[in-house]
């Protein structure tokens, strides 16, 4: 047997998440209760604005078990919902109250809340709550001039604008222009399981607890704990497990509010669960855009200056996320282009439906549509191949790091690494795109409709700047590793297990990794922003390291070696050429306990903190291609075969990456012919049933071939990784449109999305006449 | 989404329940037989009975029974009874067919035949099978028992002829004649979901050229219905592609599609020929 | 008779006797009444499968059932596919092939899967995506699922 160290990052091991969760023994909000806990159900809007003149509760506290019902009136010590990131003066008018107080602007909005012994009669009562609402006229298109909104607002509340260069100019010395119009459809999330809180307070040790914590639960329990004026050592937040996230779970809502005030109040646990309809309505919906964009182009097809202007639906109020959305649209929207001069404007306009906000790839799945459908029209314009226009205007590797004078969640632009070009050729040979043309030009002729499309993406990831973990090895050589991190279903823990593993020299299933708790670390970033891996994993492994050069150092004293000859394998600290003594991990952490006479001046404990700090963020990059058939008869559109490339830098478990791909995908391809939440002129929702919200089924989701490449590390970590999180979902509404536009013929037709089969066989009709 | 409260009643007798039901339907009482759209109604409090009569005790109301002329389908039966070859000959093949197209696997192991007619969904296969098939409904109340000819049945979206106080014992389908040929097709967004519209086509071919045709379509108006002025296209001519769609031709310009947010006339319109056509080919 | 009203469940070949009101769902008395949390509520209206369970023998949703509708009938959860401490063989082809990611749809795919095969050991490719479309996921795509379900179909067959 070699001593030398065995791989852990890099192979696709099983997953530590999942043996409770095969045996439904997970622990999701809904499967928590407390002794004595209440109920909690609210009275939501069924206006889309209105003035609220009355609301008449007799009739609901007359049900046997109701406890109470609450008002605005019940809490007007607790201020609208903060901003994640401080606050904000300019936009504090547009936050959402708890409970709504004189006006109603989203059908949906809570309006009171019913607590009872039981849900079935918290529902009953919150039935025969009775609302008095003066219906007022309703904002539905975002895209209209701006005007009132509530009385004392305005619909736009504020511009983002970001840019560089002269733009103008460049305009004028164009040798081709072009200009499009295109939408985004309003789509979300929209996990599995719905959202849930419960919240608790132990008067014992006056420590108010939010249970079915999600995503972010320390930048949360700052948040809350500036709400309440409550310290945040007396607050603290628990992630269970989370039937997905992806960005809209763990926001702070109204809802988590009223559980914790009402646990305060009552002195008993309050459970709150979402149900599916008060989901399609209440939680954070997104994507909604418009942008008119266009673009001046050089006589070969290089860009020269993009100009959009887009209009952003944001719904009825803004949320914990500020203006993040319009924000990261603006400062991701050139992609992998290089691009002399930009101007982007983006208004930021409130209507009357559901609060927007992040859904997995914000900001990047509109603008990947908006800017390769620009490419697109360019390529047609200029009579140039769409491949060929893309690869004209790529970022080379040689000009990496690439800098950008533009901003994105906060954090300047600077393309780390990457080969572009590199990808796309790779991707183009694999996927077979010239024998594909051909082929698909001869069945055209035979009078088939089919279309290739192509897009490419840039994606961004870790976030920083600074996450910390902690590692501590108990006695019988369990390593445990505390981090501030979340898991939203991503694999995190396993991930961060083999990090460890791979430096500690462990077998990876004796990690147990920590996450999601206030209580275990004063400090954490979560998982939003794919940032959990590239943060978290980075510090682990600087901890991961303090530990092993203390262990290796309290081992070289105990086996009388130099530690430069020692290594960790199998858990046990052993000669680097296998021979003599050993000692094992535990047996080196019970000879640094506090009581050791072994010990000397270590500190006590086979335990490390580690901290990784990064400058900026870092970019992962992809191409997608598909090949489409649609149905003349019908305007079905079927996906014959899909692929993703992607570069993430360095896979630390890759079949995990490929699940994010893939995943991603599905929920791209949803947002890209399926989901969408429609209002009608009233502002009243009409997709409030999964039977009117189409997610697509394992019928709609075609195989996807994934490229994965590590051609690229991350210059910005140690460990060279980039996130894998949104790179699956990020432009499939781009390769969609594409390449159904071509198989109606190249024409420039798909200008929006969701592309439904009405509007497909329109256009085909319509090129038959 | 948890229904509001209601009496439960389960009878064991056909007799028990129908005496049940005069006396509750004034309140609002209703049948329970599949529960596989009453109770999403329920969750989302759009329906409050005031009281359920659960049939799925009632043994006699389980019968599925073929005889040479007729298939008698009993009110608990279930959907999923037609995936086997329970039902013989050209008729249980259509039936087989039909049925992998309603909702999904474990919605059909409890929704009922009967019960899809009783709802009348303008997207339900079972009522273009019944209408289809020229199919009949046998009604029951204390006033005793009715038959109801699938034509005579329907009155608009999910209204039907059945009073309050009556409830189907059973649908009775017609055998098709060995010789017939038969098509289903539909088109929804995904695999399982409502239909906006459904074509079945069956028609025999006697010396070369076509007889008894019938041609269905649901999902595109208020109820199915067969489309006579198609399939009169069709009596006498000899199967093939340009008759075929000339009958498509027809049966798009005899609808009266209804319109919602996603789906306009005139695409309900196109697919109806678009589907005609196909069912009529896929019979061929 | 809204009133309560005792009922026996046979869940898992263990029985449970509860009061439950008549209106009470099957899914919530499992959860609530008989703590058996692993089979999960996702829609309530009968559309994602979450709440997947076995009746006598057949896969149906838990949400669109009374629990008095299954007084006396056998149901199956997922917490009963293991046999003692040995996984079935759908979930450890689950696990082997990364077919969940947030776990909360997996129970309900499993006893789908598991319902349906036990029914037709031999599903072709496209039967198995038909059945397989009973239930939404949201995290994995599904490829992994029905590749997991395809390995696991070949196990059964050989333990059968």
């Amino acid at each position: 047997m070699t001593a030398g160290p065995t791989r852990w990052i890099g192979v696709s091991v099983e997953r530590l998440e999942d043996p409770p969760l095969l045996i439904g023994r997970g622990q999701f909000a809904g499967d928590l209760s407390f002794p004595h806990q209440l109920h909690m159900r609210i009275v939501r809007s069924p206006s889309a604005h209105g003035r609220l003149k009355a609301i008449e509760l007799a009739a609901a506290n007359a049900v046997p078990g109701v406890v109470a019902i609450w008002t605005a009136n019940d809490v007007t010590h607790i201020p609208p919902i903060d901003f994640r990131e401080g606050p904000n003066e300019k936009l504090a008018p547009f936050r959402q109250p708890v409970l709504a107080k004189d006006c109603v602007r989203y059908v949906g909005e809570p309006v009171a809340a019913v607590f009872a012994t039981d849900p079935y009669v918290a529902e009953d009562a919150a039935d025969l709550v009775s609302l008095q609402i003066d219906e007022l006229g309703v904002v539905v298109d975002a895209s209209l001039a701006p005007g009132e909104f509530g009385g004392v607002l305005t619909t736009e509340a504020t511009i983002c604008r970001q840019g560089y260069g002269d733009v103008a100019a460049a305009f004028r010395q164009a040798a081709a222009v072009v200009e499009l119009d295109l939408s985004v459809g309003r789509h979300s999330g929209v996990p599995l399981e719905t959202r849930g809180a419960i919240g608790r307070y132990d008067a014992a040790r006056d420590v108010l607890e939010l249970h079915g914590a999600a995503k972010v639960p320390h930048r949360n329990r700052e948040t809350l704990a500036r709400m309440f004026g409550r310290s945040t050592a007396g607050l603290h937040l628990y992630e269970s497990h989370v039937g997905g996230g992806f960005g809209i779970r763990g926001e702070i809502y109204p809802e988590d509010i009223l559980v914790l005030v009402a646990a305060m109040r009552f002195r008993r646990p309050v459970k709150w669960l979402e149900d599916r309809r008060e989901h399609m309505i209440a939680a954070n919906h997104s994507r909604q855009q418009r942008h008119r964009i266009r673009a001046a182009v050089d006589g070969d097809g290089h860009l020269i200056a993009i100009d959009d202007e887009f209009f952003h639906d944001q719904g009825a109020y803004i949320r914990t996320h500020g203006t993040r959305v319009v924000d990261t649209a603006c400062g991701m929207l050139p992609g992998p282009y290089r691009l002399p001069h930009f101007r982007v404007a983006g208004h930021f306009r409130l209507t009357n439906k559901t609060p927007a906000a992040t859904y997995r790839s914000p900001g990047r799945y509109e603008t990947n549509f908006v800017r390769e459908r620009l490419m697109d029209a360019i390529a047609r314009k200029l009579d140039l191949s769409r491949v060929e226009v893309r690869r004209r205007n790529l970022i080379s590797s040689q000009e990496m790091p690439f800098e950008r004078p533009l901003v994105a969640l906060g954090d300047e632009v600077v393309l780390d690494s990457g080969d572009y070009e590199g990808l796309l050729d790779k991707a183009i040979a694999q996927f077979e795109w010239y024998k594909l043309e051909v082929d698909v030009m001869r069945r055209r002729e035979s009078g088939e409709h089919v279309g290739l499309g192509l897009a490419m993406f840039v994606e961004k990831s870790g976030l920083g700047p600074t996450d910390g973990a902690r590692i501590n090895v108990h006695t019988d050589g369990v390593v445990e590793v505390i981090t501030g991190g979340a898991s939203v279903g991503q694999g995190f823990e396993t991930v961060i297990a083999q990090v460890c593993a791979e430096i500690l020299g462990v077998d990876y299933r004796r990690v147990r990794v920590v996450h999601g708790r206030t209580d275990r670390i004063e400090y954490g970033i979560g998982a939003h922003a794919t940032r959990a891996t590239v943060m978290t994993a980075n510090a682990a492994a600087i901890a991961a390291e303090k530990v092993r050069a203390k262990a290796l150092n309290m081992a070289a004293q105990l086996l009388q070696q130099d530690e430069s000859a020692l290594t960790i394998a199998n858990g046990d600290v052993v000669r680097t050429d296998s021979t003599g003594a050993s000692i094992s991990l535990g047996d080196l952490a019970h000879h640094l306990r506090p009581a050791s006479s072994t010990r000397g001046d270590r500190d006590p404990g086979l335990s490390e903190e580690g901290w990784f700090t990064t400058a900026h963020m870092t970019y992962p990059y992809g191409v997608q291609l598909a090949l489409v058939k649609i149905d003349p008869g019908t305007g079905a559109i079927r996906i014959e075969k899909m692929m993703i490339a992607f570069d993430v830098g360095r896979a630390i478990n890759p079949t995990l990456v490929r699940g994010q791909l893939v995943g991603g995908f599905a929920q791209g391809l949803g947002g890209a012919l399926f989901e969408e939440f429609a209002y009608d002129e009233a502002g009243q929702p009409l997709s409030v049933t999964l039977a009117d919200y189409l997610i697509p089924t394992a019928s709609e989701v075609p195989h996807v071939d994934i490229l994965l490449t590590e051609d690229a590390r991350s210059k910005f970590n140690p460990l060279g990784i980039k996130g894998a999180g949104e790179g699956g979902v990020a432009a499939v509404g781009a390769v969609i449109a594409s390449a159904v536009d071509d198989a109606l013929g190249g024409k420039g037709l798909i200008l929006r999305l969701p592309i439904t089969p009405q509007v497909v066989k329109a256009a085909i009709d319509e090129l038959k006449v | 989404m948890k229904p509001a409260s209601f009496c439960y009643h389960a009878p064991t007798s056909l007799d028990e329940a129908v005496a049940l039901l005069a006396e509750l339907a004034p309140q609002d009482g209703r049948i329970l037989a599949g529960g596989q759209s009453l109770v999403p109604t329920m969750a989302f409090r759009v329906a409050r009975p005031s009281h359920l009569i659960d049939i799925n005790g009632i043994a006699e109301l389980a019968a599925l029974s073929v005889t040479d002329e007729i298939v008698s389908i009993g009110a608990c039966v279930r959907h999923a009874a037609f995936e086997n070859d329970t039902v013989s000959g050209v008729t249980g093949t259509l039936l087989r067919k039909v049925v992998e197209n309603i909702a999904h696997y474990p919605i059909r192991t409890r929704g009922t035949f009967c019960g899809s007619i009783a709802n009348a969904d303008p997207a339900s296969e079972w009522c273009c099978v019944l209408a289809a098939l020229d199919g009949v409904v046998l009604l029951r109340s204390h006033r005793g028992m009715r038959r109801v000819p699938s034509s005579e049945f329907y009155r608009g979206v999910m209204t039907t002829a059945l009073e309050e106080d009556e409830l189907i014992v059973a649908v009775e389908l017609p055998m098709l004649r060995e010789d017939t040929v038969t098509g289903f097709v539909e088109f929804s967004r995904r695999k399982g979901d409502f239909a906006i519209a459904m074509a079945l086509a069956a028609y025999r071919v006697e010396g070369g050229a076509i007889v008894e045709p019938r041609i269905a379509i649901g999902g595109a108006e208020p109820y199915a219905r067969r489309l006579q002025t198609a399939e009169s296209l069709l009596w006498g001519q000899a199967p093939g592609e340009a008759v075929f769609s000339a009958a498509a031709e027809a049966a798009a310009s005899a609808v009266e599609p209804m319109e919602d947010i996603h789906n306009t006339i005139a695409y309900r319109r196109g697919l109806v020929r678009t589907l005609v056509q196909r069912a009529l080919e896929a019979a061929k | 008779m809204n009133e309560r009203r005792e009922i026996t469940l046979t869940i898992n070949d263990v029985l449970y006797t509860v009061m439950v009101e008549p209106r009470r769902t099957l899914v919530d008395v499992i959860r609530d009444d008989c703590a058996q949390t692993g089979t999960h509520i996702g829609c309530e209206h009968g559309v994602c499968g979450a709440c997947t369970v076995l009746l006598d023998g057949e896969p149906v949703r838990a949400c669109l059932i009374f629990a008095v509708q299954a007084r006396e009938r056998s149901i199956r959860t997922v917490e009963g596919l293991q046999r003692g401490e040995q996984l079935h063989p759908m979930q450890e082809a689950f696990t082997r092939h990364h077919a969940l990611q947030c776990g909360f749809c997996t129970p309900g795919f499993l006893m789908l899967a598991v319902g349906a095969l036990e029914k037709w050991p031999d599903l072709n490719d496209k039967q198995l995506v038909d059945i397989l479309s009973s239930n939404l996921c949201r995290c994995t795509g599904y490829e992994n699922i029905i590749k997991a379900v395809r390995a696991a179909a070949i196990q059964m067959k050989a333990q059968a």
